[in-house]
């Protein structure tokens, strides 16, 4: 862990669906350069956290600051220049489908660039985000298949190719949503390796939501627990008692199921 | 199997609501067959006068092919000229209309009010409005196949946008692109083949439209035949119905094989 003041601050986030209570008083951090994995069950708020992080899901109270600058509540120019530091590596890859590996991965500068997509179409782009592009497909291994459709890479091979746009988008930041969890395991631990890798390479700070507990424990510095939308475990990774882990994955860990609204046994 | 087990009943009465509109449906539907006076006697007679239409119309005369082709030709350029502004047309009012692009409330009412009354107004009333307004010709075509276009495809673009997929979409939001710019780059793309179907629909409707525009002096073939057949001409009439049909299943046929390789 580094001495300097954390990249990614949550504090005493609330996020609700209508009456349902989903994150209820999330409070962490993430330092520069730090690997964190989420860990928790499904339904326990891992997802909505990630996108309250982005704001792509609105927060009812608390606050997530990026390198200072406060993400709840900002204007949609602040908000916007807050994620153009935050790459977001999502469970279903979240390609175009109709439109080649390399205009997803032109596609990663969109934020950056005056009027937006009118700059990053492969057509008009900058040769320098042409050249950059190409170059983040190369490391990801998918160079010789840049001019593919997502739909003619493999599971792996789109993940790989999202990866590429995250990195196209040159963040201080990383947030990965089960970024393996619809790989079979081979490809899911290579996807793994490589997001890791490509974190590490560029000294990136990355929160990173997971299934498995041995996964969470071979690449994250620290792991945090979440459990019906409050947070459970903090600790470093070398640390945490086994059974601990086990503890998020039993009785109550959805919020739904904290509050009361208990569904009878049939 | 308990003996609580409730028997189901082959047949369930429908609701009274149900009672009362096949009751309003069946006592319409007589109304307006004895209001059109059907009659064998009627029908008998129409059947003759039919046929003495068909014996005048054969065989069709083309002497006249050259006129019959300018105005066909003056029909399609109102169709094809129509139907690209009003797809261009329907683009922007589609985004404003769907909504998940739309900005707000507001704004996708008033999108959405604008596709209905073009939709609802059908495309002779429309011709006849322009001709008010912009005199008799193929303008006023153009104009009435534009609004007939936008009724159309907006409403079947915005429907499309609903339907595109969050994720990618969701993807550029999250790397800080402009509302406009995740539009362009994921929702356009997404939906592009099934707009390409749509257009295309729009272009075999706009043939079609065109074709009877000329009846209320908006241009085109319509005109010609209009006067045919008030002059009594069946044989002219019969050349220039002979020559729309040809061209409109020509079309159908080349738009069908587009949109097979499209999707």
């Amino acid at each position: 862990m580094t001495a300097t003041a954390p990249v990614l601050d949550v504090s005493d986030l609330h996020v609700s669906y209508g009456d349902l209570a989903i994150l209820r008083g999330v409070t962490f951090s993430v330092g520069r350069g730090e690997g964190v994995v989420l860990l928790g069950a499904n339904g326990s708020g891992k997802s909505t956290l990630m996108r309250a992080i982005n704001g792509l899901a609105p927060a009812t109270s608390g606050q997530v600051t990026l390198d200072g600058t406060p993400i709840i509540g900002a204007r949609r120019a602040t908000l916007r220049k807050a994620r153009r530091q935050m790459g977001y590596v999502f469970q279903q890859f979240n390609l175009v489908p109709q439109l080649s590996a390399f205009q997803n991965v032109l596609f990663g500068v969109m934020g950056q660039r005056p009027l937006g997509i009118l700059n990053c179409i492969n057509a008009v782009a900058r040769s320098e985000d042409r050249a950059r592009a190409l170059d983040c497909l190369d490391r990801v291994g998918l160079a010789d298949r840049a001019e593919h459709r997502p739909t003619e890479l493999s599971g792996g091979q789109q993940q790989r190719v999202a990866i590429a746009r995250m990195l196209m988008q040159q963040p201080t930041m990383v947030v990965a949503d089960e970024p393996i969890a619809s790989l079979d395991p081979k490809a899911g631990r290579e996807v793994l390796d490589l997001l890791w890798r490509i974190v590490d390479d560029e000294g990136l700070s990355m929160l990173c939501s997971l299934h498995q507990l041995d996964l969470a424990r071979e690449y994250g510095d620290r792991v945090i627990g979440l459990k019906a939308g409050t947070v459970l475990i903090d600790d470093a990774t070398g640390s945490i008692d086994p059974a601990r882990l086990d503890g998020l994955y039993e009785g109550a860990t959805r919020p739904e199921d904290a509050t009361g609204a208990k569904i009878a046994a049939a | 199997m308990s003996d609580q087990t409730p028997t189901i009943p082959r047949f369930r009465s429908p609701s009274p609501v149900a009672w009362i509109i096949a009751v309003a449906f069946l006592a319409f539907f007589l109304q307006g067959l004895w209001a059109a006076d059907m009659s064998l006697d009627r029908l008998q007679r129409g059947a003759l006068n039919l046929a003495r239409f068909l014996g005048q119309a054969m065989p069709p005369d083309f002497s006249n092919w050259y006129g019959i082709a300018d105005a066909m030709w003056e029909t399609l350029n109102i169709a094809i000229v129509g139907v690209t502004f009003g797809c261009l047309f329907s683009i922007p009012l589609a985004i404003l209309a769907a909504s998940n692009t739309s900005p707000n409330r507001v704004v996708r009412t008033v999108a959405r009010l604008v596709i209905a009354v073009s939709r609802t107004i059908p495309d002779l009333i429309w011709a006849l409005i322009f001709v008010v307004a912009v005199g008799l010709g193929p303008l006023a075509g153009i104009l009435a196949i534009i609004m007939d276009t936008i009724g159309f495809a907006a409403r079947f673009y915005s429907e499309r946008f609903e339907e595109v997929q969050k994720g990618p979409s969701e993807a550029l939001t999250s790397t800080g692109a402009g509302r406009l710019s995740v539009i362009m780059g994921a929702i356009l793309p997404e939906s592009f083949a099934s707009m390409t179907a749509t257009s295309l629909f729009s272009v075999e409707k706009a043939i079609r439209s065109a074709v009877t525009l000329g009846l209320v002096g908006a241009g085109g073939i319509g005109v010609e035949l209009s006067t045919a057949m008030r002059l009594f001409r069946y044989d002219d009439a019969a050349a220039i119905i002979l020559v729309v049909l040809v061209a409109v299943i020509g079309f159908e046929q080349l738009s069908s094989s587009i949109r097979k390789r499209v999707i």
